[in-house]
């Protein structure tokens, strides 16, 4: 065996040096990032990575962080819930793992899978070579974990330190909730060939849902629970201008004020700020410094994406709404 | 950024003095409860919470005593926030926290306010009063069926409508309808299974080839494990459904009790209510006791357009709708807009694999979808059925799993489409209306 110990293959990804200089403490299941001692400095230090938190995120993201309980975040489609796993790798100074979840996703997907067509490569190998090694050895040469592909949960075990994104689990079905409750808890993955394999120090999981389907309350009650919720108007322009630098503060303030105003308008789908965030771009492309009637009705499409929010928003008179949300402001 | 600067959350905090640190403190000193002593309070507080309706398992306590250790007990706004995700699971627990969590450490009793208390009428007095019938002609309580002394009692009981029952022959029927099964019609999912023909099965073949030291054997083949579509029971408990409403939760009960997370329930009413964990009990007597309880509008008013629009808006277009086969238990009396519900089951079609309704109605001699929200929601129905009897439940059963589908229902469902339209002109002209014995309109069980 190439490398006598799975687990120790920990690397710190670009930046792993941010990650873990403090020596480690005992009791802590994984030391704090630097600069990060309570809720408020993390939301500070995520703000640094592109990333407004409120209050409520950022306890629920410190607690993950230092008791090493995986964050279950819930909200509409577009309200930053896979940003904030992005911002808080940033934060580690840790690469992402992401698993993407979708019906049927299975352990060999998820977790790891052995190598086959190699495996059957090696003890042809073997058998062409001339090698008189008796039965066992060849065995024990077959499941070894050159031959293991790591999906992306192990992966992420195996790698220190690490955010796991689990994006979208209410996609998965059922059985795979109850693969999941063995590894956010135990931090742990068994190959019955090969053994467990164990982090060296738990990596932050980030489970993310839209909520298409409850997700099983045996999974919930492992996790620290946030409903992320649509930002609020200073919060929302204070986004824009985080992540759009190039945007004047005028057409910021202008087009989170007619979004917001949509959201009121109980729409088939309400925008999130992903929204928000397509559509200042498109504007900008088309060179506004502030929004107009013409060229908000002319970019609806990228706000709006049913026909009948369209056609609703449309015989409202675009132009009359955004002036109205602008004085309002 | 810093705390405190955004005023909108949490929102319990924002009616109460005493925000900052300090004030709070010595706040807590005049409290009855002693903080000092932090798990008891957080045991307090479950305890409060779980009064409340959340479900604030010892798990999660512990989880909460947990978080305490790693914040600033002294801040009350971290640890509202601490408790927040550790006790709540869901959108609908928030608020109640918001509400216990002021009150609790506001050294108040917590009730579990807001929450009428509401009794389900059993036995004959359930059925005493007829239901409301505005204006409708087929009011009249349908004939019972001939007695016959070969008939078992089970059997006769099969057609009978539930509303005509007697205490005992409703014993009797609850009973029955606990052996319910709902399962939707099955779909080839994405897992696979092995099979003996099909697409080649990789993993099984090479593994096999491994085995016998990488010698070629013969082929395995998989093919897709069927899994049963989603249900959702959307059930109209309003006034006019009083005496169905009950029994049509029970089949619910049954229905919902295969515990794979597939069959969702909700009540139609004034306001849309999700009993799907409600339901969740396995004694159908205490769960009907928690469905009353969670139930506001029991017995109110009918606004099936917007309550429908509620689901939609809430869960049905997220996922829970879609590519499941929806079933609407209703009367269809609405007293709303039925230009809205017309919209709103536009919009479930589009969604759901299929829409049936089951009308208990339908089942009356001389019924015609004509009333208002029936005729506006039949074109988007794609199967209307009875739901009145237990007979008429199995028949729903069936055409839930996809067994009596018949093949012809686009045909069918174009065909009523013109004979709605014309009988919606309340023309009266001959042939407008869907006759009970038309196979298309009603299938009769």
């Amino acid at each position: 065996m190439s490398e006598p110990n799975a687990t120790g293959t920990a690397h710190g990804g670009p930046g792993g040096d941010a990650g873990s200089t403090d020596a480690r403490l005992g009791s802590d299941p994984a030391p704090l990032p630097d600069g990060v001692w309570d809720p408020a400095s993390l939301a500070q230090a995520l703000e640094g990575h592109g990333y407004l938190a409120d209050e409520g995120l950022a306890t629920a993201a410190y607690l993950g962080l230092k008791l090493r309980r995986p964050l279950f975040l819930e909200g509409d489609a577009g309200v930053g819930k896979t940003a904030i796993a992005l911002a808080l790798a940033g934060v580690m100074g840790a690469p992402v793992i992401r698993l993407q979840c979708y019906e049927g996703i299975d352990a060999s997907q998820a977790l790891y899978d052995w190598n086959f067509p190699r495996q059957v490569l090696h003890l042809r190998t073997a058998e062409a070579a001339g090698r008189d090694a008796d039965a066992e050895t060849l065995e024990a040469e077959l499941y070894d974990r050159r031959f293991l592909v790591a999906r992306p949960v192990l992966q992420a075990l195996e790698t220190t330190p690490s955010v796991l994104l689990i994006d979208e689990i209410d996609r998965a079905d059922d059985e795979f909730e109850a693969l999941l409750l063995e590894v956010l808890s135990e931090f742990s993955v068994t190959v019955p060939e090969l053994g467990t394999i164990r982090a060296i120090e738990p990596p932050l999981v980030v489970l993310t849902s839209n909520r298409t389907r409850e997700v099983h309350d045996a999974l919930k009650r492992r996790c620290y629970y946030h409903w992320v919720d649509h930002p609020g108007f200073d919060r929302e322009v204070a986004i824009v201008r985080a992540r759009l630098p190039q945007v004047g503060e005028r057409l910021a303030r202008e087009v989170v004020a007619a979004v917001q105003a949509m959201r009121e308008q109980g729409l088939l789908k309400p925008p999130g700020v992903a929204e928000t965030l397509d559509w200042t771009e498109a504007l900008v492309a088309l060179g506004a410094d502030h929004l107009d009637a013409g060229r908000a009705t002319a970019t609806l499409g990228s706000v709006l994406k049913f026909r009948e929010d369209l056609e609703r928003i449309r015989a409202m008179d675009v132009g009359a709404m955004v002036d109205r949300a602008i004085t309002e402001v | 950024m810093a705390p405190g600067d955004d005023h909108r959350d949490p929102p319990g905090e924002t009616d109460q003095p005493g925000v900052r640190p300090a004030e709070s403190r010595s706040e807590e000193h005049s409290a009855p409860r002693e903080p000092l002593d932090l798990t008891a309070s957080a045991v307090g507080l479950a305890h409060t919470l779980r009064g409340a309706g959340v479900d604030a398992s010892p798990e999660r306590v512990h989880a909460f005593v947990l978080a305490l250790t790693a914040v600033d007990t002294a801040d009350r706004r971290q640890v509202y926030w601490a408790g927040r995700v550790t006790l709540c699971s869901g959108p609908d627990d928030l608020d109640r926290y918001d509400r216990v969590f002021t009150a609790f450490f506001a050294g108040e009793r917590v009730s579990s306010q807001g929450r009428t208390r509401r009794r389900i009428r059993m036995g004959p007095d359930a059925v005493s009063s007829t239901p409301a019938s505005s204006g409708e002609p087929d009011a009249a309580l349908p004939e019972l069926q001939l007695v016959t002394r070969e008939a078992s009692a089970a059997e006769l009981l099969r057609h009978r409508d539930v509303t005509d029952l007697d205490a005992t022959e409703r014993a009797e029927l609850h009973r029955l309808l606990a052996a319910f099964m709902l399962p939707g019609e099955a779909r080839p999912s994405r897992r696979r299974d092995p099979a003996r023909r099909g697409p080649i099965d990789r993993r099984r073949t090479v593994r096999r080839m491994l085995a016998a030291g990488g010698e070629p054997g013969a082929l395995r083949h998989e093919a897709a494990r069927p899994r049963p579509r989603p249900v959702v029971l959307l059930l109209d408990v309003s006034g006019s459904m009083s005496g169905y409403a009950e029994v049509l939760l029970r089949f619910a009960h049954a229905a919902s009790r295969r515990r794979d997370g597939t069959t969702e329930v909700f009540t139609l009413g004034t306001r849309l209510t999700r009993v799907t964990h409600e339901l969740t009990h396995r004694d159908p007597d205490t769960a009907m006791r928690a469905v009353a309880a969670a139930i506001p509008d029991w017995e109110g008013g009918t606004r099936l357009g917007e309550t429908l629009r509620a689901f939609l808006d809430r869960w049905g277009q997220r996922g829970t709708a879609r590519g499941a086969v929806a079933v609407v238990l209703s009367d269809g009396w609405e007293t709303g807009e039925v230009g809205e519900l017309g919209e709103q089951m536009a919009r479930l079609q589009r969604l759901a694999h299929r829409v049936v309704w089951a009308n208990p109605r339908a089942g009356r001699p001389g019924f015609t979808p004509t009333a208002g929200g029936m005729a506006a929601a039949l074109p988007f129905c794609d199967q209307l059925v009875e739901g009145h009897s237990l007979a008429a439940l199995e028949h729903l059963a069936n055409v839930v799993a996809g067994r009596v589908a018949g093949r012809d229902d686009e045909r069918a469902r174009q065909r009523r489409n013109r004979t709605v339209a014309s009988s919606g002109a309340r023309s009266g002209a001959a042939g407008s209306t869907v006759a009970p014995g038309n196979s298309g309109g009603v299938t009769r069980a």
